[in-house]
Formats: structure tokens, C-alpha cells, sequence
């Protein structure tokens, strides 16, 4: 990992350390105050712990221009986006992706042409709905390995990361806690319940909590339609399409519109803190993923709304390709976040609990 | 702003924002000047992080209860006698409803910060520290339509008589004026005018570090002293506590404090030991040591431990200098290795049982046959590495004012300014004489800050 950024972050460690004011606002401090020297696993862990809610920064006595300039969430950010690209499996494509706004547009255009080749190469005459565009077994055929192939990389970032961070064996009371943290972000709460600091300084709200959990739980609900579908397609010989009350497209719709809301309100937000709190220069991936995640949903919602019209085959391709390309990057961009997060939450009820 | 406000509220601390809402709830146009650019507004308050408050039963963060008369009596018991009983229980009675009055207006308290529980039933701990809480006034303020000038200094203020005719400022470059109908100075003391301190103190003062901002130069202070504004406290008196020695020369802050006198030996240049490092819990000695290495040549004292003692102590914000032997610390730190090393030797040869070590509590274990004695906490200093940390006076605040009666109002000759009033660190002298009480400057601040801020309104409309 890049030296300069863990040293950074362990001078304003040490200068935190002796302060101690910010240690109601999050998780971050009562687990920086129990070391007195910070390792490089330490850091690491502090870095994934902190969810960039900038409480400490506003409130700090000893932000530039005093001669400490201290700027914590910055230097956590820097070591932690730092950390993605490391723990990345294949490394150079952490690198390639993480920081790269523009790589992620080209991959997501990579993907609808893969996408647009799919359906006019591998053409069917006898399925129906978006079947007819393309079959169900070309779809897994590209789908699956998309699939498990990120699962399987993000498995190795992750044994990367505990090792790194000295985690023990977890049970399943570290991972209910650990849960319990992020089913409403607790730690972007502000320790008080008014919020974060991000889109108007020092101003608390629930703006990104409130944004971040539409992402988050659209997600979760676009993902939970889509496992559905798929067990009713093997286990019940129910293949799509669906109607408007069944299961999946209940989840999916609900799912998509949180997904467009959330994202559109995310990038919003981001457009207007102050990027200097941040990992400078991943400003752009954050961008590019957020839009990508935000156009999987929206791209879904008018392939719906489009079924039955002649657009129906290019949104498919469109909307596919998108799918591909989030599957396909979600371990070299912003969405690795979530499984470091949940893995620096799980560590932090070990710590806790081990105290 | 185009008009003329009617209130001019001078400093931009919390005794001026408690002020400037006040007066702004009221109906009263309010203009703020800051003389600190805006990453530095808040004076003082920027650093604090307590609000010492009584309470019956539990209120806010606190616990349990704190009666007027025990808080009355820690007062006395810091300040020895000297303190103005009247203004001082018109503070502490007034202190209760001003916590819930702080979350209205945006402040947000938290439980007491670890290692300071010894405060939970009497000091409110603000979530973030004092910054915070500055930053949540001036949202507050600037929603009730009070202006703020940051760098705006303010130079003099006109007297005609009894009334305050012309506030003169400098902002952008240019000097200005203002003719409000009521002026609140909330400009803190002046220790940051370290010839002023000097004048006072000494040359000696010179070398003193100042722990907060350095904005307090006590330009209008002068000012008003000069035309003759009734004046409190003692010019020599401040509160001045032992710090690290590397500390910035400003707004250093809470972080340069030292936790580990109780377990070293402290020495001068001569490496020499001068007092009784475990006269008591170190909470209740800082105060003292700021004074102490005051008195040393070149006001500068040097913290002996060895590595059995390192990890008792809040971590520093520096690394302390770190040595093998003590003839190499001596050397790292400038002070006669032979001299160091005698010194060490007589304190090791005092030092006697140690098996009821109590490293949180008076635990008896002392020197014998030695001066100064050494009264707690006595243990030889023997075990490799050895570390050292240099020791300088940090000044808080100073304690020479303007006087104010219980409407924060000041006073020339016999008879009240009829619209000038003060509050904070300004006036605090008009309560304590002397010495110090964690958590009570803001009280004042607080108190006094709605006083003036009431009190200047009801003269403005």
C-alpha cells in the first residue's frame, strides 16, 4: 500500500489521539482511542470503519490553516480507496477501475455492444418475451460466469483484508451487529441522530443517509427479484415474463425506482460537497459508478414500461449491457465498499467485544 | 449590510453568539465583528469542549444532581475566597436552564469524554467539542438574520459621557464606523498581546505559550480601560497550565497537554527537581505546574519517566524523546547528562516500598529524606528506554476585565454605560479573582452572553 497515504493518516491518528472531542460521532474514535500506536492493519481497518460523514472534520480545532491541518476524513479515504485497489483480485484491475471514471463509461459501452453482438449472433425464433431477443441459455451462459466471477474476487479482496486487519473466526453475533450497523447506517447518524455533515458544510442532515439507503436497499431488492425469478424459473418451471403482482417484478419495480431516486439524489449530493474531504482523485469512479448503478435501474424501469413496443429489443441490449458491466466491476469500483464496510463493521463488534 | 444595525455584538466566541440569537429573537437587528477570518471564528470556545452546569436530578447528559451551593463551594475552593458570590450564583442558578435553552439553538451534548468521568455529574460535554457548537450558533444566528463580518477588527469605541457613540472598525482594508443603539463587547482577554503579558508578568512571560486563539489581543479591552470603563482583576493573574513544550506558540489546544508528571520526575535546566510531582491527581495539579515552570529558568521544565511508566498516561500529541541510557535523554534534550544523572540517582535511592502502586489513586507511596519529596506514586526510575518530555507555561485566558454588574452592563465613574454590556472572558474577572474551575468560563459565556443579548435589545427597541 502506498506508504505516504498510511503515514499521513498516522500522524493525524496520533493527533486525534491525544484530542479525543469527535469520539461521540461515530465508531471510528472509540476504536482509534483503544490503540496507542497504529499499525498499518490498524489504519486500514480505521479506514474502512469511517463512513466519510465528515462530523470530525467540521468540528476540528486543528483543520488547515492551523499548522496541524488535519483532515481525517480525507486521509482515511485516501488509505482506504487505497486499500480497495490492493486487496483487488486481479490487482490491475482495481487500479484500472477504482479511481477511473472514464474506464467505467468504457466498460459499460463495451457492455451493450457485447450485448447488441449477443442478440443479433446468437438470435432465437422461439422464446417469447425478452426470450425472443435472446434465449434464457444464452443469457446464464454470459450471466453466470459475470456472476461468479466477481463473487470469487471479492472472496479474495476480503480474505486479503482480514488478514491484513488481524481478524479472528466470526461468529454469528459479530455479523448480526455488524448488520444491525448498516440496516440503517448508524454511522451516518452523527452519534446525536441529526445526520452527516456533506452537501452544505457544517449543516447536519439525513440527505446521504437517506440516499445512500434507497442505493443500498434498491439494491438489495433488484437482486432479491432477480433470485426469485430465477428459482421460479428452475424449481417451480415458471420462466418469465411476469406479470405486474407477481413476486419479481414487485421486487423489481420497487427495487428500480428506489435504485434511480437514490443514485440521482447521491450524485446530486456529491456534486455539491466539498471534494477536498474525499479521495481527491477517485471523485470521477465515484461519479461514473453511482450513474451506472443509478442507469442499471432506470434502463430496467423503461424496459419494463417498453416491453410490448419495438424499443423493447435495444433496452433489453442496453440494459443487459449495463447489468454486465456493473456484475463484471463490482469489485474494482465504489460498490466493493459495501463488502470492506461490512467486513470492517464485523471486525469492530470483534474488537468491541474482545475489549 | 446597508443599514445601521442596532446592535453591534464585538467578538465572535460563544458569550457573543449566545448574545447575538438572544437579541435577534427579540426583534433586534444584530451585526457581528469577528476580528478572525472565518476558519478561525469562535475564539477561545473553539477549544473547549465543557459546560459546567447545576442541575436537580438528571438533565441532558448529566447525572445525579449538582446543588447551587456545591458548585458554589468548588468555586470558592479553586479560587480561594476571591470571587464575586453574587455574580457568581447569579451564574450557577442561571446555568440550568440554559442547557435545554443550548439544544434549542442547535447545540448537541454527548456523555463525558472518556477519561473524564470524574465529570459526568457536573459538566456537560459538547458532541465534537467546542467547534461544534460554534459552528451550530452561527447556523443558528444566521437563520434569525444576524450579519457576520469575519476580519473585522474592531479599533475604538467613542464615548460621549455615558453612552457608546460610534463603534470604529477595519474589514477589506478600510476603515469604518458604525453608530448602533447598543454594543455588547465579547472579545475575549488578552494573552495573545504578549507584550501586554509581559508588561504584566515579566520578561519571563515571553517565553509562555498561548493554548488558544490568536485573536485575543485585548485591542478593545485597551480601549475601553483607557477611556476610563470600569476595570476588574488582577493584570497579572492567568490561568496557565504546564504544557508540551513543542506546542504550537497559538491555538495548540487541548492536545498539547501532558498527563505524566504524576509519574516522572520533573527537573529544571540544571537538572535539578524543584516540586513534589505526586502532590496530587493530576486533574487538580496542572493548574499549578503552569505557574511552577514559570518560576524556572527560561520557564522550562523537563518530564523524566522510564518505560514502566509510558503506557499510564493519555497518549501526547508529540512522541516523547526517547533514550537507552539517561546520559543520552540528558544529551537528546539539553540538559547536563552528570547533573541528570545525580539527580535520578538521590530520587532512586528515596524511593521506598512500591507494592501499593495505584497508578489512578493517592496511593502513599513516596519518597524519604529528599526535598522536595516525591508523595505519590514514588518509583525508581530505572527500566530502559527512558523518556523525556519538555515542559513550558500554557496561558488560557487572563483575568484583567471590564467590570459588569447582574445586567452584564458595564460602568464608568459611578454610573452604568447606558448602552454598552459585556460578557465571557472580558468579564469573567468580575467573578473570579483568581484560579480556575473546568467548564465554568463557558457558563459565564453562556450566562452572561443571554444578559447582554437581552438586556441590549430591550435598550435598542
Amino acid at each position: 500500500m502506498q506508504t505516504d497515504f498510511l503515514q499521513e493518516a498516522r500522524r493525524q491518528a496520533e493527533i486525534c489521539n491525544a484530542c479525543r472531542y469527535c469520539e461521540g460521532y461515530c465508531s471510528v474514535f472509540p476504536a482509534l482511542q483503544a490503540e496507542r500506536a497504529f499499525s498499518d492493519g490498524d489504519l486500514t481497518q480505521l479506514a474502512n470503519l469511517c463512513h466519510n460523514c465528515r462530523g470530525c472534520y467540521y468540528a476540528c480545532q486543528y483543520t488547515a490553516p492551523h499548522e496541524f491541518a488535519l483532515n481525517l476524513p480525507q486521509a482515511l479515504a485516501d488509505v482506504r480507496q487505497d486499500s480497495w485497489e490492493e486487496f483487488a483480485f486481479p490487482r490491475a484491475a482495481g487500479k484500472a477501475f477504482q479511481k477511473n471514471g472514464f474506464a467505467i463509461v468504457l466498460a459499460t459501452v463495451l457492455g451493450f455492444a457485447l450485448l447488441f453482438w449477443a442478440a443479433r449472433a446468437l438470435a432465437t425464433t422461439g422464446g417469447e418475451g425478452f426470450y425472443a431477443v435472446l434465449s434464457h441459455n444464452a443469457m446464464v451462459a454470459i450471466f453466470l460466469p459475470a456472476f461468479l466471477f466477481p463473487l470469487l474476487s471479492i472472496a479474495i479482496g476480503l480474505r486479503r483484508y482480514w488478514q491484513t486487519v488481524g481478524g479472528t473466526p466470526v461468529r454469528l453475533s459479530h455479523l448480526s451487529g455488524a448488520i444491525a450497523s448498516a440496516a440503517n447506517m448508524r454511522n451516518l447518524k452523527g452519534g446525536h441522530g441529526d445526520g452527516c455533515n456533506f452537501e452544505d458544510e457544517d449543516r447536519f442532515t439525513h440527505a446521504r443517509r437517506y440516499a445512500h439507503q434507497a442505493i443500498m436497499y434498491g439494491f438489495l431488492l433488484c437482486f432479491a427479484s432477480t433470485s426469485v425469478a430465477t428459482l421460479m424459473h428452475y424449481l417451480l418451471d415458471m420462466p418469465a415474463p411476469y406479470g405486474l403482482f407477481s413476486a419479481p417484478k414487485i421486487l423489481g419495480l420497487s427495487g428500480g425506482v428506489l435504485l434511480v431516486l437514490g443514485c440521482g439524489k447521491m450524485v446530486w449530493l456529491k456534486l455539491r460537497s466539498d471534494t477536498s474531504l474525499g479521495a481527491t482523485n477517485a471523485f470521477g469512479g465515484e461519479i461514473a459508478f453511482t450513474g451506472l448503478l443509478g442507469f442499471v435501474g432506470l434502463s430496467g424501469l423503461l424496459l419494463y414500461a417498453a416491453s410490448s413496443s419495438g424499443w423493447m429489443p435495444t433496452l433489453l441490449a442496453i440494459h443487459l449491457g449495463a447489468v454486465l458491466a456493473f456484475f463484471l466491476l463490482t469489485p474494482f469500483t465504489k460498490m466493493a465498499h459495501g463488502f470492506y464496510r461490512m467486513a470492517a463493521l464485523v471486525r469492530d463488534v470483534q474488537r468491541r467485544a474482545a475489549g | 449590510m446597508t443599514d445601521t444595525p442596532d446592535i453591534v455584538v464585538i467578538g465572535g466566541g460563544n458569550a457573543a453568539l449566545c448574545a447575538a440569537i438572544t437579541a435577534a429573537e427579540k426583534g433586534a437587528r444584530v451585526l457581528i465583528l469577528e476580528t478572525a477570518p472565518k476558519p478561525y471564528r469562535g475564539g477561545n470556545s473553539r477549544h473547549t469542549r465543557n459546560f459546567r452546569c447545576m442541575h436537580h436530578g438528571p438533565l441532558g447528559p448529566l447525572v445525579e444532581s449538582y446543588t447551587e451551593d456545591e458548585y458554589l463551594a468548588d468555586l470558592m475552593k479553586v479560587t480561594g475566597g476571591k470571587t464575586d458570590e453574587q455574580l457568581a450564583r447569579l451564574a450557577i442558578r442561571t446555568s440550568e436552564e440554559c442547557l435545554p435553552w443550548m439544544e434549542e439553538h442547535g447545540v448537541r451534548f454527548q456523555p463525558s469524554l472518556s477519561g473524564t468521568l470524574s465529570l459526568a455529574r457536573t459538566n456537560a460535554f459538547f458532541r465534537g467539542g467546542g467547534k461544534s457548537l460554534v459552528n451550530a450558533y452561527y447556523r443558528t444566528a444566521e437563520q434569525l438574520g444576524v450579519d457576520v463580518l469575519y476580519e473585522a477588527a474592531v479599533t475604538h469605541l467613542e464615548l460621549d459621557g455615558d453612552r457608546v457613540t460610534r463603534v470604529d472598525y477595519t474589514y477589506e482594508g478600510k476603515a469604518k464606523s458604525l453608530s448602533p443603539k447598543s454594543v455588547v463587547v465579547a472579545s475575549g482577554g488578552f494573552q495573545a498581546d504578549t507584550d501586554w503579558l509581559a508588561r504584566a508578568w515579566g520578561p519571563a512571560a515571553k517565553n509562555f505559550l498561548i493554548r488558544g486563539t490568536p485573536y485575543n489581543r485585548g485591542v478593545v479591552l485597551a480601549d475601553l480601560l483607557d477611556q476610563g470603563i470600569a476595570q476588574v482583576g488582577d493584570p497579572t493573574q492567568c490561568h496557565a497550565v504546564a504544557i508540551d513544550g513543542r506546542a504550537p506558540k497559538f491555538d495548540g489546544g487541548i492536545v498539547t497537554r501532558l498527563d505524566c508528571v504524576p509519574f516522572s520526575i520533573v527537573v529544571n535546566k540544571d537538572a535539578q527537581r524543584f516540586y513534589d510531582e505526586g502532590e496530587d491527581v493530576w486533574p487538580k495539579r496542572y493548574a499549578i505546574w503552569g505557574r511552577l515552570v514559570a518560576a524556572q529558568p527560561e520557564q522550562v521544565g523537563y518530564v523524566i519517566i522510564d518505560a514502566k511508566s509510558l503506557n499510564l498516561f493519555m497518549p501526547s500529541v508529540f512522541p516523547p524523546i526517547k533514550a537507552d541510557t539517561l546520559a543520552e535523554l540528558a544529551d537528546k534534550m539539553g540538559l547536563p547528562a552528570d547533573a541528570l544523572e545525580q539527580t535520578v540517582a538521590g530520587f532512586n535511592a528515596a524511593c521506598g516500598e512500591q507494592s501499593g502502586f495505584h497508578p489512578t489513586e493517592l496511593d502513599g507511596v513516596a519518597t524519604s529524606g529528599i526535598t522536595p519529596p516525591k508523595t505519590n506514586w514514588a518509583r525508581p526510575i530505572t527500566e530502559p528506554p527512558f523518556y523525556g518530555y519538555s515542559l513550558r507555561t500554557g496561558v488560557t485566558f487572563t483575568y484583567l476585565g471590564l467590570k459588569v454588574d447582574e445586567n452584564a452592563q458595564c460602568s464608568i465613574g459611578d454610573r452604568p454605560v447606558r448602552n454598552l454590556w459585556a460578557a465571557g472572558e472580558t468579564m469573567a474577572g468580575s467573578i473570579l479573582g483568581q484560579g480556575y474551575l473546568a467548564g465554568f468560563g463557558m457558563t459565564i459565556g453562556t450566562v452572561f452572553g443571554r444578559i447582554a443579548g437581552k438586556e441590549a435589545a430591550a435598550h435598542a427597541n
